[in-house]
């Protein structure tokens, strides 16, 4: 529980009081959070909601933003994340936001954070109980793929009709070999509705089981929220003779050396030098502090 | 008495009854548009030809049937396969929940559309059509998905090098055969068929028919097939409904309606067969 010994981040910017705290208008938060409560009660069901216009362009995260707006207080600490990192354009610009429209303190370590607003990653530092995660879904709906009716995959959820899931799976180990999925791979929760968690890639699926952290996704285009309560089972769809995998890297993080964190390649030179360095910023930098590093 | 005995009567006895009752089954759009006061019974193994002209309620009758659309009045009893958990029992088919309509449809029974396009996933390979069936019935076994695949696709006479082949790459008629296949992996007691070989051209529709016919015969199929063809109804059906403005105007054998027909409108549409 490292937020509750360790001091306080405290705000950096003073609230912009031309705004209604963190930006929606509390009629709108109480509406966004009564949609989180019946996402929290049923696991994975995607809870339709009346999304707002956001300052910013669908597919930059209003989804995520929305939740966030909703369920922040003053006392939070905000972390905000795009591929696994802090200081990218993304992040930077929505940290920066609730800043300035809720005063809240920013932060770029992971266990000093209250709420986590991500797209891409789930930090490679452990979550606590303390913690929540708002992720920033593209596409809500699994089973979009395969049927493009939004009553037919609404009737196929309600009837527990998940056959074709796994049809996709299938295609792709007939065509690769593998299950080629690398991201957004569906998942089911509590044993019940099948779930797109986001684009986060399928090293990060076995974080979701057993979190002990909330987990709140939101999709601003669609309109969507569903939700992972803490201490839920959360399995991947696989085959038996083909089972769930994550990636694996040969190589080490370049700059702290870490084995088993999800590394991004970087292309050094016209040449093709390839080096791998974690895609987690904060964890990266932790370990460098701690005097790890790479070759 | 011995097991064997035992399971030669309880195939009897699986004869005997029928598997589909229907009783004045109605579903009117209109005066005489739709199919009316319609009444059956259908045994296993037994293939029941609905025959008449364009807007005379067949294919109005087959989605009813299949449990597309709810009927007017009039009720659908089903004898669920022993295999089920309440074997043997009768199940209405419109009192029953949605989701044990749609499980029915994909485990015992299964339907042949029209336009394969319709039936088949166009944008996944035929292997993956022919498993999904079997991947809904909770199959979590690849190879044994693949094998089941490359069987179906020899039994229906496509060359199983083609099951990683998109559907579209299909000419119809293999398509058509694929639609077959995707149905039959499951093993269904009933199928229905909505005039399977429309849009095939001859030669292409006698080798469907050649291939259906066996079939339906060495997997025991009921089916109830749709159709305007007098010639498809010949060659597979055991007993025709003659089908005119929503009504069912004659009943019977096949060879009997259509070499002694006693309906006059019947008789109009035996006579209406070109002689080459």
């Amino acid at each position: 529980m490292n937020a509750a010994t360790q001091p306080r981040p405290q705000p950096q910017t003073p609230r912009d009081e031309a705004y209604n705290f963190a930006y929606l208008d509390e009629q709108t938060k109480r509406m966004i959070r009564r949609g989180l409560l019946k996402a929290v009660a049923i696991p994975g069901y995607q809870v339709p909601f009346g999304g707002r216009e956001m300052p910013l362009p669908y597919g930059w995260g209003t989804g995520g933003m929305q939740l966030t707006a909703a369920i922040l207080g003053a006392e939070d600490v905000l972390k905000v994340i795009d591929q696994g990192a802090d200081d990218t354009t993304n992040a930077v610009s929505i940290r920066r936001f609730f800043a300035r429209t809720a005063g809240v303190a920013t932060t770029e370590r992971t266990p000093e954070a209250t709420i986590i607003q991500t797209r891409h990653r789930i930090p490679e530092t452990p979550l606590h109980a303390d913690q929540i995660m708002v992720y920033q879904v593209p596409i809500p709906e699994p089973l979009r793929f395969i049927e493009p009716s939004e009553t037919e995959t609404r009737t196929m959820h309600a009837l527990n009709d998940y056959g074709v899931m796994h049809v996709k799976l299938y295609e792709d180990i007939a065509t690769f070999g593998h299950i080629a999925t690398a991201y957004a791979y569906p998942v089911t929760v509590d044993e019940r509705y099948v779930m797109d968690p986001s684009p986060i890639p399928k090293f990060d699926n076995p974080k979701l089981d057993m979190s002990s952290a909330l987990m709140l996704f939101g999709a601003g285009r669609e309109k969507r929220l569903y939700a992972v309560p803490p201490f839920t089972r959360v399995t991947s769809l696989d085959f038996e003779d083909h089972p769930f995998e994550v990636q694996k890297w040969e190589h080490s993080c370049a700059i702290c050396g870490s084995h088993d964190s999800f590394l991004d390649e970087l292309i050094l030179d016209d040449q093709g030098t390839q080096s791998f360095v974690c895609s987690d910023t904060d964890y990266c930098a932790q370990r460098v502090s701690q005097g790890r590093a790479g070759q | 008495m011995n097991a064997a005995q035992q399971i030669d009567r309880d195939a009897v006895s699986d004869r005997t009854q029928p598997l589909l009752k229907v009783r004045g089954l109605t579903k009117l759009y209109g005066p005489e548009k739709g199919c009316q006061d319609v009444s059956f019974e259908l045994y296993p193994g037994e293939v029941l030809g609905i025959v008449g002209e364009s807007g005379s309620g067949k294919s109005t009758l087959l989605s009813l049937l299949s449990g597309r659309c709810p009927p007017d009045s009039g009720v659908i009893d089903y004898r669920l396969a022993d295999t089920h958990k309440s074997a043997g029992q009768w199940l209405d088919l419109y009192s029953a929940s949605e989701a044990e309509r749609r499980t029915l449809l994909r485990t015992e029974w299964g339907f042949v559309e029209q336009n394969p396009r319709d039936g088949l996933r166009m944008a996944v390979s035929a292997g993956a059509n022919i498993g999904e069936r079997l991947m809904a019935q909770g199959v979590r076994n690849y190879q044994a998905l693949r094998a089941a695949g490359l069987d179906w696709l020899n039994q229906v006479e496509i060359d199983p090098a083609r099951i990683d082949d998109l559907p579209r790459t299909f000419s119809g008629g293999m398509q058509q055969r694929l639609q077959i296949a995707r149905n039959l992996v499951s093993g269904p007691r009933l199928v229905f068929m909505d005039e399977p070989t429309g849009g095939l051209d001859v030669s292409v529709q006698a080798r469907l028919l050649d291939l259906m016919r066996g079939l339906v015969r060495e997997l025991d199929l009921a089916v109830v097939i749709v159709t305007h063809d007098l010639a498809v109804a010949r060659l597979l059906a055991d007993r025709l409904m003659v089908m005119r403005r929503s009504h069912v105007v004659e009943t019977g054998l096949t060879d009997q309606i259509l070499d002694d027909p006693q309906h006059p409108y019947s008789q109009l549409l035996v006579s209406s067969v070109l002689q080459p």
